[in-house]
């Protein structure tokens, strides 16, 4: 397969290209040997699916599992550094180590991953542009056999929750400042309590948080799950939307990872510098007792 | 692991229980891939029919289920099968699936009626694949179990 050079300077153009890859790009480091070895890049499949990777992934993949390896067990928060250290060293990577991240629903699941990796101060993430299901459409090889990772001593490094994370009392202060609503249309009126096919995981109040503007994350995907252009992305959300690259912003939706997407396409392809995702999300603000909503 | 009712499963069923109960995290999710890959395709009286189908909303993933009951006297004698579709790119839901068919395929209405709506929540797999995903295979055991009342109400 001939490199896409359409595609590469599609990503030169964002402000952040080193945050995104081609499948092309990747499928180089598999087969020069880049990949899953130690000093190399690190692979790792995040999918909604958690069954997903066991029927077939990219060469040299690892998985991440967002549920058991990202979220507290207990608490509703992200793992500590502790528990951070395990799952990464376990991985074979340490804190300089690329990392490259893919996964199914138009890499939902992998933007959520690089956010959290980034509350964790992880320099180097990328994503997959395309993620899982443009591997596969493309014809590209799968495998079922799990690499094995040479442990590695990650270091135990405190959450930087403050620049990227907002909580609900965060958003209550931020009222009246720009936020971004990425749930669907139906769920932002309020005529639908869960996202469509998602009913159990429903808020008791339907609806938005006052002042949001209602931009659905898929509106920054191609069809094929790609990112959109630079250009057709800020044509979104500058020109239509008018948010201002240095407008402090808080994105949510329904539980933060519709909103991680949104987040990494603000910040790392569109260069904002203060936006922050809300994972409580709906979830929180719609069960929450006396909080103002709009519909 | 959390008990959650008295009343027992039928026999397939809790021996599926069990070999989830025995098995570690790991395990578990290679249990629940092998119950999705034995799913058995539509027959071709439903293939490509999916409006045939009882579309399962509460599963992340699209679910269709249908529930043939055989004909006969007694709810005792009349015996059930079940019939699945969900693409292979969502393998936990055809996993759900998969226990159901392999675990009340073949047993009477009576015996389906008779199982614990909370079936689902004994296979220790909440942890495993987070609990709401669990809901999912709850409401396919919900539709199985009306259809089946519905399609032997007309005779009892």
């Amino acid at each position: 397969m001939s490199p896409d050079s359409s595609n590469t300077s599609k990503i030169a153009a964002y402000a952040h290209p080193e945050r995104l890859v081609t499948t092309d790009w990747l499928a180089q480091q598999i087969d020069t040997g880049q990949v899953g070895v130690a000093g190399g890049i690190a692979l790792l499949e995040s999918d909604e699916d958690v069954l997903l990777y066991a029927t077939g992934h990219i060469p040299r993949a690892q998985k991440i599992d967002w549920h058991l390896d990202l979220n507290d067990q207990v608490s509703r928060d992200y793992v500590d550094g502790e528990r951070f250290a395990e799952v990464m060293g376990a991985r074979g990577i340490g804190r300089d180590t690329t990392i490259v991240v893919y996964g199914d629903k138009s890499n939902w699941w992998a933007a959520y991953a690089l956010w959290v990796f980034t509350l964790f101060g992880h320099e180097d993430v990328r994503l997959v542009d395309g993620g899982r299901a443009k591997w596969i459409e493309e014809g590209r090889e799968l495998t079922k056999e799990v690499p094995t990772a040479t442990p590695t001593d990650y270091p135990v490094i405190e959450r930087d929750d403050a620049p990227i994370r907002a909580f609900k009392d965060d958003v209550l202060a931020h009222l009246g400042m720009p936020l971004v609503d990425v749930r669907s249309p139906g769920e932002f009126t309020g005529e639908l309590l869960h996202m469509p096919d998602y009913p159990q995981e429903g808020a008791l109040r339907g609806g938005h948080i006052p002042g949001a503007k209602s931009v659905p994350w898929a509106r920054a995907a191609n069809e094929d799950g790609t990112f959109k252009s630079r250009e057709e992305l800020e044509g979104i959300y500058r020109t239509e939307q008018g948010l201002a690259p240095g407008d402090d912003i808080v994105a949510y939706c329904r539980i933060g990872e519709r909103s991680s997407h949104t987040w990494f396409v603000l910040t790392q392809l569109l260069g904002y510098s203060s936006v922050r995702n809300y994972d409580g999300s709906w979830t929180e603000w719609g069960n929450t007792v006396r909080v103002p909503i709009e519909r | 692991m959390t008990v959650v009712s008295g009343a027992a499963l039928p026999a397939a069923l809790a021996e599926i229980a069990d070999d989830f109960a025995s098995a570690s995290n790991p395990m578990k999710l290679d249990l629940l891939l092998e119950f999705s890959e034995e799913l058995p395709p539509l027959p071709d009286r439903y293939a490509g029919q999916l409006d045939k189908l009882e579309r399962v909303d509460e599963c992340q993933s699209p679910l269709f289920l249908t529930v043939e009951v055989e004909e006969g006297e007694r709810l005792e004698a009349r015996t059930v099968h079940l019939f699945f579709d969900a693409p292979p790119e969502a393998p936990t839901t055809r996993g759900f699936a998969g226990i159901l068919h392999e675990g009340l395929d073949g047993l009477s209405a009576a015996q389906v009626l008779a199982v614990p709506d909370d079936a689902p929540m004994r296979f220790g797999l909440a942890e495993a694949v987070s609990p709401l995903r669990i809901r999912g295979m709850v409401a396919m055991l919900g539709r199985i179990k009306r259809q089946v009342r519905m399609k032997t109400a007309a005779a009892a």
